[in-house]
This record gives structure tokens, C-alpha cells and sequence, in this order.
């Protein structure tokens, strides 16, 4: 139409980036900006957590007793050595904090890689080849809905502890919580894989590899599995506020991570004993860094599912 | 027209913005036109030009962030562009009623045809329920529907394609509106049907004393069924008059490039004249040399002396409703027993209308389906019989496709370099990555793009630009047949002519054989030296060109050539 509406189209890849409609929706929504600094400002702690953290509450050597169960520090009998307070072994809130989240999160992106690996490979073969496959993994898919991430998670945890000695299942705690959390949430993936793998079938360019010769493991990695990839980024971002929720969950429940290396849930589950005591920092500051972080991470979730959805546009 | 009297509607310096982040455009400017009652007006362009944003402007149906930045639409000298929202609504459908370009969406498909017509009547008209279903009875039968008692109570999917137009028809004139707008009204339906139509449209106006504007980007309705023209270009009218004149003795430059590039329906001409005034892609090209140049390489073809593709009584059938147990399957026949043969250097032209399974048979030769039953022999070899992948990609390297739709047959993802070179990597037909970039300059200058595209990403093109690169894609297997399914049928008209020179210069330099697909029956009688006829899956005729358009023999191919739509004002 007018010459004048048409811009030219930066030739670089970060050009393109800060050009797109994606980077221009970023920049006018204060409550996105502020999740993702959130979020990144909560990852970077957690992954920097030795260097950050005024103390390390692994190292048994550097704890005192005497310390134990001190409030916040802007309280009476507070110790500004401990900002947010102390637990029942001394160990500083604020540090367990920043190593919990470390957990958390590492279960958290484990997990949803793994789910994200599944889903997907079984979304394209179903989608791409149809037919018996198709039927065959859905139903498999579908049976797999039946159960609740909890009881899924339970089951492993249980099956795992009867499979493993009982000193091994301490060291293996983390992968069969990843493991747990994988396998009740592949389907989603799946399901949204396979409706976009069978769109893009029946496109052209895929008929146009075909016609070239390209096998089927070619065509689905080099041609499908790019253009299907946009959704399945809006899940994982998610999925994965939901698979911290659900690692602390089970963690709280015991069955996550052991209390020699706790994650977020570990430390509430810890605190939880102390609450109608008085000491309430223990719980309400992991329980709150918790909300925080996956209160952020879901709103840059629903942000790109927005901003990617041209419907919505 | 006398200069006195009030003309029926009135179009005053229209101008309809489409602000954005990226700045404002412009979608229709300086727009000035008048309708006569009884007078068929036809607005005429290409994809963008402005054309349904005259329509939208006149129903006040302008999607916001657009707008009408100014100007008047005047009804009976009456302004209705800034009337409050509810009175519009009362004008629309009241005294402007709309068809639309597709008949399936534009209907309810949870209402019969009858609670739609009964539910507009009364909203519109002070009749009572009674007299609007007496009336939606009769508006059928004068749309032509058959059977109209009974017809009125199915829901919209119960009806074909071009009965379903003729619903939408008479939701559009149920209360008798003074003028109709008409969005590309047969644009979505075949040829036959398309002529039914446009009949019953002209018929509707006349006897009614409607005005009517339809917009299309087809000459040959505009040919068909006006009485004045409105040629848009880039947001502009730049001529406009009585339809003889404009068809055959256009003022405006660009008016008559875009008659020179219509496809003439009854004469063989050797090229389409160039239209350097829409899309300025290179048209000179270098004359190649085969012995030396990479295309030339390696065409190991082996000259079998025989047809170079032979096809014998191929049977396609498509699962229509799965099931477990065989006999409750349900099956679709795409194509029914066909057999022909294509000669070497020859260009083979597949003609019919949708669904009669000439694209199915395409995509059974190039081996995106396996038929059910027949052979396939690629020069001299059985395709079907071949079980060994090496031997297969051999055989395919040879063939290769070009698709209808530009905008889905390349892959968003990807570069223009990486699409075009995929085959020749797969292939392995270049020793190196600096010739495989090479030779991908060379395609890309060869098909008129120039090598800057290359590292550009599909979105970056216009329709016609990517089906270039589509054809680049295809020469890069170097291929000896090539497959053509709708090349063009997606594109613009002048568009439409580059590409289909494009086809034939490479078709003659290369010595292709070509298997043409359309259902667009000049654009045959350009491009091919043999057609058949298809319908329901089933071959019905094969002649040469010549001998099928003067001499048709089968019944079927005479009521196609019929209902060519004709420039019936040409000379």
C-alpha cells in the first residue's frame, strides 16, 4: 500500500529482536518489565547463591546454636547479622532462602526440560504420522491425564525408594522429584505439539520437502518443529511456575528433597512446626519468596501467551 | 445521469487510515464515486489496493484502529458516514445489504436458513413472524434454490458451495436494500457456479432497480456483469468509466497494463506483454549456456525414446470415516481410474474444477501419496514398484513441484538461502558449501530475484516474489519434470503473467516437461501443448490444445468452455 507505513527491516538478529512486536509489547507493560526483573534478579541470586549469600548454612563448622531460632533483624532481640532471622539450628533465613530457591529452581527447569522433551516428541510423531500412532499415543497421553501431578509424583517417589537402597535415595531425591514432575506434565505438551504438527502437515512446505526427498526425521526436526515451537515456549514458562508449586508441595509433604539440602518447600515445611510457637519468619520468608517468584514467572507466562497470540493482538 | 438529481450513492474524497505503531496507512484516498439505482458499478485492483475498504467505509464496518479520515458516503443525499452507531445498524441490512467473498463464514451455522432470514426481517421490517416466513420461502425460490419449502429449514452446511452464495444473496436482499455490496461474491466458487450468479445478480438489479457495487479482481466478472468501472491502484481510483470503454481502451497506464496481463481466453499468445508498472522484479536475464552452466551438469537422464511419464489406471481413495471394522469404513474416490501419458519437452495441462482430483494425481506422481491401485513409470522405470529409498530419491531428484499457495509452500524459519539450498545438500549435487552458496546466487538471479534475497527471511516477499523462490527451490534438484499445481491461481494478475513467462522461458531453455494444473482454462491455452479434462476424479477428454478449444468432444469440456467467462466487450 503506502511506501511510507513500510519500514525497513534491520538486517541483524538483535536488530530484528528490539524491531519485533514482541520486544515493542515487552516495553510498554511496567508489570511484565518488573516480573522479568523479578524473575531475573531471583534466578541470578539463586545460581550465584555461594557468592551472594551472607552465609553458608551447609557449612556445619560456621553454625552456632546459640544462634538459633533469632527474629528478623528489625525486631527486638533481632541480630543484624541475620536480616530475616535464624531457624531452629542457627541457619540464616535469608541464606537458606537464596540455596532454596537454587533447588527449586533447578528441579523446576530440569523438569520442565525433560516434560517439554517428551511432550514434544510425542506431539510430533503423533501429529506428523497420524493414524494408529497417533490413536495409540494419545490414549497413552489421555490415560496419563487420569492421574493428579501429586499422585504421579508420589507413586515414583515410593516406587524409587523401594527400588533404591535406602542411603542412595538421598543423592537421587533431586532426579526422581524431576522425574515425578516430567512425567505428570509431558502431556500438555503433547497435546499442543500434535494440533500444531498436524496444521503444519498439510502445509506446503512440507509437501515441498517431501517432493525433495527429505525423510520424516529430517522433515519433523528441520521444518515442523520450529514453527511449533512458539507455543510450546508459553507452556514451559508456565509449567514452570507450576512445577516450583509442585515441588513444594511435595517437598512440604516429605517426599522432595531431603532437609540437608532443602529447597523452598523444605524450609516452609520446617518453619511450619514453629509458626503457633512464634517464630513465624521461618515459614512466611521462604513462603513469600516462593509467591514472589512464581507469581512473576506466571506473569511473563500469560504475557507471551498473550503477545504471541496474533488473535489477541 | 443529470446533473439535477440526487444519485442514488455518493462517495465524496474518501480517505480511510489504518494508523499503526509503525505509522499511518493509507488504505483508499481521494476516493470519489457515484451510484445509479439499476446500475451495476464494479470496483477493480489488486490484493491491497483499496478495494473492500470502500465497501467497509460505506457499511460504516471499519475495524478500529482504522478509520475514516475523511470525507462523505451520502445515500440518497443523505450523509451516513457520521450517523450515531444505532441508526447505522438500522441502515445496514435495511437499506444496504452485503455479500460477502466466502458464503460458509458469513453464515450462521447454528441457525436454519430460515431463523437467519426471519431474524434479519424482523428487525428490520414491520411484518409479523408469519409474513417473514412466507417470505423467506419466496426469497428462495427467487434466488434459484430449488424446493424451497423444505430447503428453508436446513442449516447452512446442509447446502453446496454455490447454493449457500445463493442463501447469502437473499439474507442480503430480504429487505429489499437500495444498494448491495458485493466483496469478491464468486471469487471462492467454480467456474459453472460462478456464472449462475453473477446471472442472478444482474437479474436481482435489474428487476429491483438496486444499485450495486461489486468488487472483484477478476475482468472477467467485471466483463460479465457491469456497466461502469473503478480501476484502483495503490489506494487510489486512478480511471473509471463505462466498463466497453475501460476493457478495451484504457487511459490510465496502469489500467491498461493490467488488461494487457489478463490471459486472453480465445488466441494463443507466445508471451504476456511485461507490466514493469506493478512489481519491479529484473526481467532480463542472461541467456544460459547448458553444456557449461551448473543446471546442464549431470542430466544422466538416458533417453528411454518412450513417454517420460506414464500413468496407468491410477486409483486414489481417501478415508472418509475411520473404523475399526473394514466394511463400516467409508471412502472417498480423488481419482478414479486415470490414465494418460506425458512426452518428453512437453507441457502437460491438468484442467477441472475443485475436488475433481487433479491436484491428488500430482501428489501421487511426485510420491506425497501412495495410490491404491495403478502404475506410475518415470521414464521407463516403475516409480510404484520401487521399494529402496536410494533408488526412489534417485527418481525424485528428477521431478520436482511448485505449489499454489506462496504463503504456506516456503517455511517461515527459514532463510531464503538455507530453503533454496536444502535439495542440493540432500541431493549431495554440489561438492562444497561455497558452491552450494553459488549455485543458490545463480538460481535466485536466474528466477529475477537477485542474490540480496538470499539471506532474507519468505515474510520479507510479495506473493509473486515467493513463488520465485519456490521455482528457484524447485530447479535446484535439476529436475527434467517439473509439476506445477496453481502456480498462479493465488496471485494478482500482472503477477500472474511474470511468473507464467517465467515458466515458460525456463520451460524452453531447459527443455522441462511440464505437468500444468489449473482450473483457470486461458491460462491452459497459454501454457500447454496437451490437456485433459477432469471431473469427479475420472480423465474425460485428452486432446492437444488447439483441437480442445475449438473442437471440444466430450459434453463436459464444452459446457467449461461455455462458461469461460469472456471479455465479451473486446472487438
Amino acid at each position: 500500500m503506502t511506501d511510507a507505513a513500510k519500514p525497513s527491516t534491520p538486517k541483524t538478529a538483535l536488530g530484528r529482536f528490539l524491531d519485533s512486536d514482541l520486544w515493542w509489547s515487552f516495553t510498554h507493560s511496567p508489570v511484565v518489565m518488573l516480573a522479568a526483573l523479578v524473575t531475573v534478579v531471583m534466578i541470578l541470586s539463586a545460581v550465584f547463591a555461594p557468592w551472594v549469600a551472607p552465609h553458608d548454612p551447609f557449612d556445619l563448622a560456621s553454625l552456632d546454636l546459640m544462634d538459633s531460632l533469632k527474629p528478623p533483624a528489625w525486631m527486638e532481640g533481632g541480630d543484624p547479622r541475620y536480616w530475616l532471622g535464624t531457624d531452629d539450628q542457627g541457619r540464616d533465613i535469608f541464606s537458606t532462602i537464596l540455596y532454596g530457591a537454587r533447588i527449586s529452581l533447578l528441579v523446576g527447569f530440569l523438569s520442565v526440560i525433560l516434560a517439554m522433551l517428551i511432550g514434544v516428541t510425542v506431539g510430533l510423531i503423533a501429529g506428523y504420522f497420524g493414524g494408529l500412532t497417533d490413536a495409540v499415543l494419545m490414549r497413552i497421553a489421555d490415560i496419563q491425564l487420569t492421574f493428579p501431578a501429586i499422585l504421579i509424583a508420589l507413586l515414583v517417589d515410593g516406587v524409587m525408594r523401594g527400588i533404591l537402597p535406602p542411603g542412595a535415595h538421598e543423592q537421587v531425591a533431586l532426579f526422581v522429584l524431576v522425574l515425578a514432575i516430567a512425567l505428570s506434565h509431558w502431556v500438555q505438551y503433547a497435546r499442543t505439539v500434535r494440533s500444531s504438527a498436524m496444521v503444519e502437515r498439510n502445509r506446503e512446505y512440507v509437501q515441498a520437502a517431501q517432493v525433495i526427498g527429505l525423510p520424516a526425521p529430517l522433515i519433523l526436526v528441520r521444518h515442523i518443529l520450529p514453527n511449533v515451537m512458539g507455543p510450546v515456549l508459553v507452556i514451559a514458562t508456565i509449567q514452570l511456575a507450576l512445577a516450583i508449586i509442585i515441588e513444594a508441595t511435595l517437598s512440604f509433604l516429605g517426599v522432595g528433597v531431603p532437609p540437608t539440602s532443602p529447597s523452598l518447600g523444605t524450609l516452609i515445611r520446617i518453619g511450619n512446626d514453629y509458626l503457633f510457637s512464634g517464630e513465624w519468619w521461618i515459614t512466611v520468608f521462604p513462603g513469600l519468596a516462593l509467591i514472589i517468584l512464581v507469581l512473576a514467572v506466571n506473569l511473563l507466562g500469560d504475557w507471551l501467551r498473550d503477545a504471541l497470540n496474533p488473535k489477541l493482538r | 445521469m443529470s446533473a439535477s438529481s440526487i444519485p442514488l450513492l455518493e462517495i465524496r474524497a474518501l480517505k480511510v487510515e489504518f494508523p499503526s505503531r509503525r505509522g499511518v496507512l493509507v488504505a483508499a484516498q481521494d476516493v470519489n464515486l457515484t451510484l445509479e439505482g439499476g446500475e451495476i458499478l464494479g470496483v477493480v485492483g489488486e490484493s491491497g489496493a483499496g478495494k473492500s475498504t470502500i465497501a467497509n467505509a460505506v457499511m460504516g464496518l471499519i475495524e478500529p484502529p482504522g478509520r475514516m479520515a475523511d470525507g462523505q458516503i451520502l445515500l440518497r443525499g443523505e450523509r451516513i458516514d457520521a450517523l450515531p452507531k444505532e441508526r447505522m445498524r438500522r441502515i445496514r441490512g435495511r437499506r444496504i445489504g452485503m455479500i460477502f467473498q466466502d458464503p460458509l463464514t458469513s453464515l450462521d451455522p447454528l441457525q436454519t436458513v430460515e431463523q437467519q432470514l426471519v431474524e434479519t426481517m424482523l428487525t428490520h421490517l414491520d411484518i409479523s413472524e408469519r409474513e417473514a416466513k412466507a417470505r423467506a420461502v419466496e426469497l428462495l425460490e427467487q434466488v434459484g434454490i430449488p424446493d424451497p419449502e423444505h430447503r428453508v429449514k436446513n442449516y447452512p452446511h446442509q447446502f453446496s458451495g454455490g447454493m449457500r452464495q445463493r442463501v447469502v444473496i437473499a439474507l442480503a436482499i430480504c429487505c429489499e436494500p437500495e444498494v448491495l455490496l458485493a466483496d469478491e461474491p464468486t471469487t471462492a466458487l467454480d467456474v459453472s457456479i460462478q456464472a449462475q450468479i453473477l446471472d442472478l445478480l444482474r437479474r436481482l438489479v435489474r428487476e429491483r432497480g438496486m444499485g450495486m457495487i461489486i468488487i472483484t479482481h477478476d475482468m472477467g466478472v467485471i466483463a460479465e456483469i457491469t456497466d461502469r468501472v473503478a480501476v484502483m491502484y495503490r489506494s487510489r481510483v486512478v480511471e473509471e468509466g463505462p466498463t466497453e470503454k475501460i476493457l478495451t481502451n484504457p487511459d490510465h497506464p496502469y489500467s491498461r497494463s493490467l488488461i494487457a496481463a489478463v490471459p486472453p481466453p480465445d488466441r494463443r499468445i507466445d508471451r504476456f506483454p511485461l507490466v514493469e508498472y506493478i512489481e519491479k522484479a529484473g526481467t532480463q536475464k542472461k541467456a544460459l549456456d547448458l553444456s557449461t552452466h551448473w543446471l546442464g551438469q549431470a542430466r544422466d537422464f538416458g533417453d528411454s525414446g518412450g513417454p517420460l511419464l506414464e500413468i496407468e489406471n491410477l486409483t486414489m481413495r481417501f478415508l472418509v470415516r475411520p473404523s475399526l471394522i473394514p466394511s463400516r469404513r467409508k471412502w472417498m474416490t480423488a481419482v478414479d481410474n486415470v490414465s494418460l501419458e506425458i512426452r518428453e519437452g512437453e507441457v502437460f495441462g491438468l484442467v477441472g474444477e475443485s475436488g475433481s482430483g487433479k491436484s491428488t494425481v500430482a501428489r501421487l506422481i511426485c510420491g506425497i501419496y501412495t495410490p491404491h491401485a495403478g502404475h506410475i513409470r518415470f521414464a521407463g522405470e516403475e516409480l510404484t514398484a520401487m521399494r529402496l529409498r536410494r533408488e526412489i530419491n534417485r527418481l525424485r531428484r528428477q521431478m520436482q513441484m511448485i505449489f499454489q499457495d506462496p504463503y504456506s509452500s516456503l517455511n517461515p524459519r527459514m532463510k531464503v538461502r538455507d530453503i533454496v539450498a536444502e535439495p542440493i545438500r540432500f541431493h549431495r549435487l554440489a561438492e562444497s558449501g561455497a558452491e552450494v552458496r553459488h549455485i543458490v546466487d545463480d538460481l535466485l538471479e536466474h528466477v529475477g530475484l537477485g542474490t540480496a534475497a538470499a539471506l532474507r527471511y519468505p515474510h520479507e516477499f510479495s506473493g509473486g516474489q515467493r513463488q520465485r523462490i519456490s521455482i528457484a527451490r524447485a530447479l535446484a534438484t535439476r529436475p527434467r519434470f517439473l509439476i506445477c499445481d496453481e502456480p498462479t491461481s493465488a496471485l494478482d494478475v500482472s503477477i500472474q503473467a511474470q511468473i507464467l513467462n517465467l515458466l515458460k522461458d525456463l520451460q524452453e531453455e531447459l527443455g522441462l516437461t511440464m505437468l500444468f494444473i489449473s482450473h483457470d482454462l486461458p491460462v491452459i491455452r497459454q501454457m500447454c501443448d496437451r490437456v485433459g479434462v477432469m471431473r469427479h476424479g475420472k480423465l474425460l477428454e485428452v486432446a492437444e490444445t488447439e483441437a480442445l478449444f475449438t473442437r471440444p468432444q466430450h459434453p463436459y469440456t464444452k459446457h467449461l468452455l461455455d462458461l469461460m467467462p469472456r471479455m465479451r466487450h473486446e472487438a
